[in-house]
């Protein structure tokens, strides 16, 4: 099973998707921020897929993956943005920072389980 | 797998309160013009996230309600909208019905939406768009024919896709999930061993996919994340040519040249890629997974609405530190029991006092987790002052001090309406107008201050303002009309003061639409005395007015004054308790409707029997050599005859409805030292119960102890 980075200032964001991923098997490190997800995945090495939120303090998702990406350990780690239809443009400057592809919000935890597994395993 | 996405609400709920809140105080710290991206960013990421929260959580109404105002709140981030005073207020309003709107929901009740698409319309004037632009959801939903459908599709990925964590492999494998897939490899731009790059992908696929009801759309959901990092041709295919065919795929456009190519025979290469040049993979899943078909629906949520606070961390560590200690001294002590002797009985003695130091601060540390900062109460009032200086036409402003002290939270809860008919009284009869002002020779802009502080084992919350203070006069002439006191009586400055917050008096001459509402503030002192604090008042002419509030620190201990009636042990709030004394017989005077009146120096005070009104058989003895405690509930006094006075002490306050039920005349239940139960007197309604006794209103009866006195 798989090593999720789930990055979403919001708690109740953080909980469900944590709780889905948790109950298909799946190990959750979560992070409240860019900042503290960059922190947290320079002390794992194993994450197998980040799925992180757009807006958020500190660090945004766009330059957490920016960031990710250019780390060795994360240069072909799928990475998922949690984005809204109304920032369009936001997925396009996403794949330029390097993300593999996005989860559109507002989701369901049966969507979220299916578009992970687009990417791993 | 299902998930049951409503065991989330509750905590979406809480975060959406705070989101709300959040913007409240950034909106009310935006003035016109402003370019804080700081703040606008604050206030975007909570509407951003309300937005998110709702529409997955399956509330959307509230999401699509939202979407304008995160509309508005984007384009100001990018500056494409300059902060104006109307945007604001229009903002505000919409935080006002989101939270309306959130909290019908968490009730679960149904929602009234015409203030809700009162202000969408609003909003779809500042944002320039006359119809509704409600979000789209993005999926296209899959066309659900059941024809069996073949594909021929031509994949290319560009060198560097593996590169963005998309990997072939998997997109091929959810392809096969589709239907029945046969892929051939193509390898023309696999170069020799020692020029390859491991990090780039060189090879490309022909992919034919065939099963029934398998859409495009389905195909190019697949794609989605990868169109701008490979070439991609889609075309359907007669049934005819599914088999493997040696012509060149079919193109969806010319610029698919790679495709053009032949497919090649199986060669030594491809051979040792793939066993065979065909690979033909089986799904069990044949329908397309559509995200339409799981489209969140708005279910309502199931289970209790049990109430959750929110715990500092620090408190929970402190309190597993706690407990922690708590086992150690309780094995301590048990071993000691084991080889107990005589000896060992100081160690006895010294644990026991260790244990007790250990309860008292896990008690301490327990009763902490229901305390949240006063801040909760506050928050609103900039709101609130905000818009009473539109409406009053006053120009006030709001400054709070100590709102990190802590409250318990019921307490909190219950304070929101006191509070709030203070501040607007200080709004509306306090405050002059910046003209008024500027005539006395104050500074136009008046100060309302709310404090809190900790004072004894008490919070103390004060409500100044700057304003006009009281005036005497007026109050005494007031005070003579409605009655209350008589004319020519000699009065101090504070037991004037003190009458604004006697039933009966009002010193509005109108009953404004602010602060009026009929309701005086001698329901905001009773409110007070409900949660068994109390409210002064101090004013001084021409420079302001203070309201002092004094709260206990919890509502689930009470000091109480432990008493026998009979033979069953009750206690009473020490803080209702005015004096105690020696019930004398020829200090009971018997009047009219058969009430007991008590003569207290120059008082007469009605007298209730406890032992009647709880129903107790009456014991030997004479009555009257019996205590009376005379307690005192919304400024009035009663005597209530009990056997006899025992400890005062603390006790924690369990609740008769959860065990029980409600008992009139009870507060609740609490364990005693000695393993027994004692119940626990409300004054209130015991006020209520031996007026209905006597079969008289109680105006009646201190009319008549007023007679009598006279």
């Amino acid at each position: 099973m798989a090593t999720i980075l789930a990055v979403d200032d919001s708690a109740s964001m953080r909980q469900m998707v944590s709780f889905t991923l948790q109950g298909a098997g799946h190990e959750v490190i979560e992070a409240e921020d860019g900042q503290v997800a960059y922190d947290l995945a320079q002390q794992h090495s194993n994450v197998d897929l980040v799925l992180s939120d757009v807006n958020m303090p500190n660090m945004d998702g766009i330059s957490l993956i920016k960031a990710l990406r250019g780390m060795d350990s994360y240069k072909f780690t799928p990475m998922l943005m949690l984005t809204t239809e109304s920032t369009k443009d936001k997925k396009m400057e996403g794949r330029a920072a390097g993300a593999t592809g996005w989860i559109v919000k507002p989701f369901n935890p049966d969507q979220l389980l299916a578009t992970i597994n687009k990417v791993i395993g | 797998m299902a998930v049951d996405i409503s065991q989330f609400h509750e905590m979406f709920f809480e975060e959406s309160f705070e989101g709300l809140e959040v913007m409240e105080n950034g909106l009310l710290n935006l003035p016109p013009g402003s370019s804080d991206i700081e703040l606008i960013n604050d206030i975007f990421r909570a509407a951003h996230s309300i937005k998110g929260g709702a529409g997955t959580f399956g509330f959307n109404e509230v999401s699509e309600f939202t979407h304008d105002l995160e509309t508005l709140m984007d384009l100001m981030r990018e500056g494409k909208y300059s902060v104006t005073s109307e945007a604001v207020e229009l903002m505000l309003q919409a935080v006002d019905c989101l939270r309306h709107m959130l909290t019908e929901l968490k009730d679960k009740r149904p929602i009234d939406y015409s203030n809700a698409s009162e202000i969408s319309k609003h909003f779809k004037l500042i944002l320039e768009k006359p119809e509704s632009t409600a979000p789209e959801p993005e999926q296209v939903s899959a066309t659900n024919d059941t024809e069996c459908k073949s594909w021929r599709i031509g994949f290319k990925p560009n060198p560097e896709m593996l590169q963005t964590g998309n990997e072939p492999y998997r997109i091929i494998r959810e392809l096969g999930e589709l239907g029945c897939l046969v892929v051939h490899v193509l390898l023309d731009d696999l170069p020799s061993y020692d020029l390859i790059d491991p990090c780039e992908c060189y090879l490309a696929w022909q992919l034919d996919l065939s099963g029934e009801a398998v859409s495009r759309d389905a195909i190019d959901e697949i794609f989605e994340w990868v169109i701008d990092d490979a070439e991609i041709g889609v075309e359907e295919l007669s049934g005819a040519k599914i088999s493997i065919s040696q012509e060149a795929p079919a193109q969806h456009s010319d610029d698919s040249k790679e495709s053009n190519n032949p497919l090649p025979e199986p060669t030594a290469v491809s051979g040792e890629v793939l066993p065979t040049s065909a690979v033909a993979i089986n799904s069990e899943a044949s329908i397309p997974r559509s995200l339409e078909t799981t489209k969140p629906k708005a279910e309502p949520a199931r289970g209790g609405d049990s109430k959750s606070i929110r715990v500092n961390i620090e408190k929970v560590d402190a309190l597993i530190n706690m407990v922690g200690e708590m086992v150690i001294t309780q094995s301590m002590l048990c071993q000691l029991s084991k080889e107990y002797n005589e000896e060992s009985h100081n160690e006895l003695v010294s644990g026991l006092a260790q244990l007790e130091a250990n309860t008292r601060e896990l008690q301490e540390s327990v009763m902490s987790l229901r305390m949240m900062p006063i801040s909760f109460a506050f928050n609103r009032f900039p709101r609130l002052v905000r818009d009473l200086n539109r409406q009053l036409e006053k120009d006030v402003e709001l400054v709070l001090h100590g709102e990190q002290t802590e409250l318990d939270k019921t307490v909190m809860e219950k304070l929101g309406d006191p509070l709030t008919h203070l501040v607007r009284n200080a709004m509306d009869h306090g405050m002059e107008t910046p003209q008024e002002r500027l005539e006395q020779g104050k500074p136009e802009k008046g100060k309302i201050e709310l404090k809190a502080f900790y004072e004894g084992g008490a919070v103390v919350i004060q409500i100044c303002d700057d304003g006009k203070g009281l005036d005497d006069k007026k109050i005494q002439a007031k005070a003579i009309s409605n009655s209350l006191i008589q004319e020519g009586e000699v009065l101090s400055r504070e037991e004037i003061q003190d009458l604004i917050l006697r039933p009966g008096f009002s010193t509005a001459d109108e009953v404004s639409d602010l602060s009026g509402r009929g309701v005086g503030l001698d329901v905001v002192k009773q409110n007070i005395r409900a949660l068994n604090g109390s409210l002064d008042v101090q004013s001084k002419e021409n420079s302001g007015t203070t309201f002092t509030i004094r709260l206990p620190l919890t509502l689930a201990i009470v000091d109480g004054q432990l008493i026998r009636v009979e033979d069953s042990v009750y206690i009473l709030p020490l803080t209702a308790i005015s004096e105690s004394l020696q019930l004398e017989e020829k200090n009971i005077n018997t009047v009219a409707g058969g009430v007991d009146l008590y003569r207290i120096r120059d008082e007469n005070i009605p007298v209730v029997h406890l032992n009647a009104l709880f129903g107790h058989d009456k014991a030997e003895g004479s009555e009257y050599a019996k205590m009376l405690v005379v307690v005192e509930s919304n400024e009035r006094k009663i005597g209530l005859v009990v056997d006899e006075l025992l400890d005062q002490q603390q006790v924690v306050i369990k609740s008769l409805e959860a065990n029980y039920q409600g008992v009139e005349g009870l507060s609740g239940a609490t364990i005693l030292g000695d393993g027994t139960v004692a119940l626990i007197c409300d004054i209130h309604d015991i006020f209520t119960m031996s007026a209905g006794q006597y079969q008289l209103s109680f105006d009646k009866i201190f009319q008549s102890g007023h007679n009598y006195a006279a």
